[in-house]
């Protein structure tokens, strides 16, 4: 019955991209007709050789034609602008990386301590309510000044953006474990240390992890943005590299990987949350 | 009073913005050994003198002293059945009960640890059941996981507060069975809240009788006479059960609401709350009192 469903739901996605694709064919197709206009023309001579390249959207074939290029070769490096989509991945993942793992290491602890004293938490709230809204990329400026270096400010950026959805899960999920698992602690006289890493931890945990599989969502879409201002390596620096160079085809094979590698991750967590869940 | 093995003194619980205390000058003691069940309607306060006994809540007055000492705060010394059984679901049954344990003797091996609580799931009759997770177990099964846990650290008291308030009448049956069988064996003091008649019956050496709150009182301490090798199977039996089972009914019915402005309660003294024993009649009575003439059938014996 399920199967039946998988199978009914796979088959429908299908004809979806195909029809998707098709439209998206017989849309560039036109262009490329012989009524080119007189702009278009003065355009083309404008820009020589390269007008190839640039004549309009470009269509399927073309975008497929960048996939099986770059993932022919994703790990080649030829010089600072033109590595591999492989190596930008890399970079930009492990900066994601860095970043998030600065974040949970701050969050975790002081989730903990705020989640645990109702004093903590108050005294925190505003901070936390004036800090969380505030677009990541906001920061950078600041960063760049006094941290002086684009790759550690790119972390910087991951971080700041991470903290606050651990932050709170943490805190929240804290202070609502159940008082009777609380309870049975503290009549069998349980240290504060194995309380914390053996009750509360485990029962917060998928709450915590929530907040980190949130986390690395944002942290993704901030990492691509991030790139295209601080530049040098990074998907998100091929993505303008890329529309620097009028390869409207490479920028779409980019933007296919940054989702494929989004979903990656947000399943990654997913499996993560799914160990750490416990049924009552 | 003071040879007590647990004696409770003068307790009393008001909740802040609260004119009227939950209940106040509430005075009882239990010997070692004995079974104590508490009866009373909701709101008098049952759960909050079981948390106080725990060291969970603190009292607005008096205090409990137990084998000597004054209890301040949780202690590994009262063992707690709590009514939701409050197993930890990520943790294994073994698991949850050997936490127990670990906290208990922190220095033994894990082998004993695992031996040890293995040894008291069996008693509660799950040794199949050890490397499941609580999920997979029905509510009895986890209720017992609660109760081997508690009898794990060997507490000198174990507190129950409603243990099988959850559980259907079956399932209940068997497992107050197990639990009289073990009491029985080991001698445990026990104190225990129950809504439930017959259990309080079937378990209690004796019941005290809770009015109803605000302003509770022990109206009564009702003395089950009937001989200690009761079984549920049996006990209906016995000539003394509908005696004490119609007392006890007729105290929640009708004396509990309007035990405030009645002659008991004018005449009651807190520190010694009246002594019923309702199973026997007067020619039956270990007593030397006089058998009074209004009830034939209850007797009541001052300490």
């Amino acid at each position: 019955m399920f199967s039946k469903q998988a199978l009914k739901a796979g088959l429908i996605s299908l004809l979806i991209f195909l029809a998707f694709v098709g439209a998206w064919s017989l849309a560039t197709h036109q262009k490329e007709g012989p009524a080119a206009t007189g702009a278009d023309a003065e355009y083309a001579a404008l820009m020589g050789k390269g007008a190839e390249k640039s004549s309009g959207f470009p269509p399927p074939s073309k975008v497929a034609e960048s996939f099986v290029t770059y993932l022919a070769d994703p790990f080649y490096d030829k010089g600072p602008n033109d590595k591999g989509v492989g190596i930008q991945l890399a970079h930009s993942l492990a900066r994601v990386g860095v970043g998030f793992l600065l974040a949970v290491a701050v969050a975790l602890p002081l989730g903990f301590a705020i989640g645990m004293s109702p004093l903590l938490l108050q005294a925190f709230n505003p901070f936390i309510q004036i800090l969380k809204p505030i677009s990541p990329l906001a920061w950078m400026p600041l960063a760049l000044y006094s941290l002086k270096d684009s790759d550690i400010s790119g972390i910087f950026v991951i971080f700041i953006c991470s903290l606050w959805p651990m932050l709170i899960n943490t805190a929240f999920g804290v202070a609502s474990v159940r008082r009777d698992w609380i309870n049975v602690a503290r009549t069998l006289e349980v240290g504060p240390l194995r309380k914390a890493f053996l009750v509360i931890l485990p029962a917060a945990a998928p709450t915590i992890l929530t907040g980190m599989r949130i986390s690395m969502g944002i942290a993704w879409l901030v990492i691509v943005a991030a790139e295209m201002l601080v530049g040098g390596t990074g998907i998100g620096y091929f993505v303008w590299n890329e529309w620097n160079n009028l390869a409207l085809p490479n920028v779409i094979f980019a933007v296919v990987m940054i989702g494929l590698v989004g979903m990656l991750l947000d399943q990654l967590f997913g499996v993560l949350q799914k160990l750490v869940t416990y049924r009552e | 009073m003071s040879t007590r093995f647990l004696s409770v003194e003068g307790l009393k619980k008001a909740y802040p913005g609260s004119s009227t205390p939950v209940f106040e000058n509430i005075h009882f003691g239990i010997e070692q050994g004995e079974f104590v069940c508490i009866i009373g309607h909701s709101g008098c306060g049952k759960t909050t003198i079981l948390n106080v006994l725990a060291g969970l809540e603190e009292a607005s007055a008096g205090g409990v002293i137990m084998d000597g000492r004054e209890i301040s705060g949780p202690s590994l010394d009262r063992g707690v059945v709590f009514q939701s059984h409050a197993l930890m679901p990520w943790m294994t049954v073994l698991g949850n009960v050997a936490f127990a344990v670990k906290s208990k003797w922190p220095d033994w091996p894990k082998v004993k640890i695992e031996a040890h609580s293995t040894r008291y799931l069996e008693m509660v009759g799950l040794g199949h059941a050890i490397h499941k997770k609580p999920a997979e177990l029905s509510g009895g099964m986890k209720q017992r996981v609660g109760i081997a846990r508690a009898f794990a650290i060997q507490p000198k008291m174990l507190l129950l507060d409603e243990p099988f308030g959850a559980l259907d009448a079956l399932t209940r049956g068997t497992i107050q069975d197990e639990l009289l069988k073990i009491v029985q064996a080991t001698h445990q003091t026990v104190f225990m809240i129950t809504h439930d008649v017959d259990e309080a019956i079937l378990l209690a050496d004796k019941v005290i009788l809770m009015s109803n709150g605000p302003l509770a009182k022990i109206a009564e301490i009702v003395e089950i006479t009937m001989p200690r090798d009761r079984t549920r199977a049996e006990m209906h039996h016995d000539p003394q059960f509908y005696r004490i089972r119609n007392h006890l009914v007729d105290f929640l019915v009708n004396r509990s609401k309007d035990y405030a402005g009645s002659d008991a309660a004018v005449l009651h003294d807190a520190k010694h709350p009246p002594v019923v024993r309702p199973g026997l009649i007067a020619g039956e009575a270990l007593d030397d009192d006089a058998p009074r003439p209004s009830r034939q059938l209850k007797q009541v014996v001052n300490q």
